[in-house]
């Protein structure tokens, strides 16, 4: 039992998209600590860039946990510690000669609960150009604002009211402006820490819509609850549970075939 | 102080009798339309309430003794709940009408008291007004109550109440933030758990201790410190108050401010380090501004505790009613001079006496009004995470 909890029980044939995108995060060996508590269990992937990649598995699998692993957001959380190499372009993350501040800006991420500043759309999405000095003159970070909400669909209905609160706007359309928040200074990765459990049906098939075209651009690490919607937006699918990563290979051979037991027990509803 | 007893004695036996009819009732069968504890409990609250009315009105008339009156009254209250219990009576919701009626009444002493205190104080300054007119107090220049033709200037009161209030939030407004921002944010827990309470201690150094401090310490201090350097200061001055009751709001605006920093959402400084933000630039742009409207707010309420103090500026700023904006004078604030109208023997409706009550008047109307633009702006505050 011992040695099982410890390492992926099953290696998985190589998933065919890492055949056609490269790959862009490794991690391996990885292990997460909560001060006592062990959340993520000497883990190992791959994520291919320009797809979509989604964590499932049970509240508290350490998913969450892994994905805030990948732009450090743990860093701010005391008595978290993080052994083993995460590798984002073959340069390692947790390297002491990485900078934070610049980590996070070429990873961006969208959270559980939409969490505009209460400052205006504008402002909002000018936040990280601004503190990054992206944009040379009123007119580039204007232009950078307006490209970004159009990437995030928003630009159409906040075009005329660009100055008002971000905390006025519905829920799924505070999503998609912290999307647009969060591509405004121009990521490489884009992490999601379940973007739609607190959207409505309509709002979240918008956002799936969005990470669909976002993947053109971006490295997608998305976190769900959802089993159809990992199955509907991703391209890869890693089962993580009890801090193990189970499974992860692609999604149409997770949902179809799974190799392992407790990723068919899940998947078909019988736990979690 | 027996009859006291005697009624509590009755009402919890009135509680117990109707709950165990109650209980009979139930036990036999019938449906009752209240738990058999809340029969109980009404009961309870009758005869107290009987009881006590009895007892205030026993004291009130001296011809009913208050050993016979309270207890009957008691007595009688209860045996009425005790014979109404049926299946039929509503006992729980009569119950939570009369608890409704008693919170209401409580806080309506607490209003009904502050609308007295505000109508006597308004009828003097009346009486006030009729003999000083209303503009020679408001814009006069000139305070001397007790000279042969006294005149009462308010201005030269107001000048000294704001310079001294200047100069102590000169000294607690970046005292106090920049504290809140260190405890709020970079302080650890265990610096936290012993810095704050440290900090709220000085709150609760009495103002009388403080007063002291400033006019036997601080201004023979700033008065040495000016002639060192050739000035010749005052042995009272605004700067030793200022100074003084800066320190004493700092707690005041550090534990506020401190409070509305941490209620900013964590998901607000979560949002801005995902950005790849610093913490200094999250605690600038994201933190600082959605906190802003209470920190004002904090601000305020420390302003208009300034301007209300009384010992400090009363030990350590004189009495001398001087219209000057310089720190280093001797002033007088309108507390102050409250306080020196009514100490010791007064005619009680002298033009000097009475305008003790115009100056407690206006002191009142301004600490409302900013009292009150600080309730607004929390209320702003609150709507915008609701």
């Amino acid at each position: 039992m011992n040695d099982m909890t410890f390492k992926t029980v099953f290696t998985p044939p190589q998933p065919k998209i890492l055949a056609t995108n490269p790959a862009k995060i490794i991690a391996e060996g990885v292990d997460v600590y909560y001060g006592e508590k062990h959340a993520i269990k000497n883990l190992s992937l791959t994520i291919p860039d320009k797809a979509v990649s989604a964590f499932i598995g049970p509240s508290g699998c350490g998913k969450s946990t892994f994905l805030r692993s990948i732009n450090r957001m743990n860093d701010t959380i005391p008595g978290c510690r993080v052994t083993g190499v995460i590798n984002v372009d073959g340069q390692a993350i947790y390297d002491p000669s990485i900078d934070v501040v610049d980590l996070r800006a070429r990873i961006g991420m969208v959270f559980q609960k939409p969490n505009p500043f209460p400052k205006s759309i504008f402002e909002n999405v000018a936040y990280g150009p601004r503190i990054h000095g992206l944009a040379k003159d009123k007119t580039a970070l204007e232009q950078i604002v307006t490209e970004s909400l159009k990437r995030a669909s928003l630009w159409d209905e906040v075009k005329d009211r660009l100055h008002q609160p971000g905390t006025g706007l519905s829920g799924g359309q505070q999503q998609r402006l912290c999307i647009a928040r969060a591509i405004a200074v121009n990521p490489e990765v884009i992490l999601m820490d379940e973007p739609c459990s607190a959207l409505d049906p309509i709002a979240t098939a918008r956002i799936e819509e969005l990470i669909t075209e976002l993947k053109e651009k971006f490295c997608i690490v998305i976190v769900t609850h959802s089993m159809q919607q990992a199955a509907r937006v991703s391209d890869l699918t890693a089962f993580f549970h009890l801090g193990i990563l189970v499974e992860a290979g692609d999604t149409d051979e997770v949902f179809t075939s799974p190799q392992e037991k407790r990723t068919h027990d899940y998947i078909t509803g019988r736990f979690g | 102080m027996v009859s006291l007893v005697i009624i509590v004695a009755l009402s919890v036996l009135a509680y117990f009798a109707s709950q165990m009819r109650a209980a009979a009732l139930a036990a036999g069968g019938a449906t009752l339309r209240a738990r058999p504890t809340f029969h109980g409990y009404l009961a309870f609250v009758v005869a107290l309430l009987a009881g006590l009315v009895a007892l205030a009105l026993a004291g009130l008339t001296p011809a009913l003794p208050a050993l016979i009156a309270a207890p009957a009254a008691a007595a009688a209250g209860g045996i009425a709940v005790f014979l109404a219990v049926s299946p039929v009576l509503r006992a729980r919701v009569i119950f939570e009408k009369i608890v409704l009626a008693v919170l209401i009444l409580a806080s309506a002493i607490a209003i009904f008291t502050t609308i007295g205190i505000v109508a006597s104080v308004a009828v003097e300054s009346l009486h006030f007004f009729q003999q000083v007119p209303m503009q020679s107090f408001l814009f006069g220049t000139d305070w001397s109550p007790t000279a042969p033709v006294p005149s009462f200037g308010f201005v030269p009161l107001l000048t000294g109440t704001l310079l001294i209030t200047v100069i102590a939030l000169t000294v607690a407004a970046p005292l106090g933030l920049l504290s809140a921002i260190y405890l709020a944010e970079y302080a650890d827990l265990k610096t936290r758990a012993i810095a704050k309470p440290l900090l709220e201690l000085l709150a609760g150094v009495p103002t009388v201790v403080l007063g002291f401090f400033a006019a036997l310490t601080v201004a023979p201090f700033i008065k040495t410190a000016g002639a060192a350097m050739g000035f010749s200061i005052a042995s009272e001055s605004a700067m030793a108050a200022g100074l003084v009751m800066g320190m004493m709001i700092v707690p005041l605006i550090s534990s506020l401010s401190d409070d509305v920093i941490n209620a900013v959402p964590q998901a607000m400084r979560d949002g801005s380090y995902a950005m790849g933000a610093t913490k200094s630039e999250t605690i600038r742009k994201v933190v600082f501004p959605a906190a802003l409207p209470g920190i004002v707010s904090a601000f305020i309420l420390a302003i208009s505790r300034a301007i209300g103090e009384t010992m400090i500026v009363v030990m350590a700023a004189g009495l001398a009613p001087n219209l000057t904006f310089n720190p280093f004078a001797a002033v007088t604030t309108v507390t102050v001079q409250i306080s020196a109208m009514l100490v010791g023997d007064q005619e009680f409706d002298s033009a000097k006496t009475l305008s003790a009550f115009a100056l407690g008047l206006t002191l009142f109307l301004i600490t409302l009004a900013l009292n009150i633009y600080a309730l607004r702006v929390v209320r702003k505050y609150k709507e915008h995470y609701a």
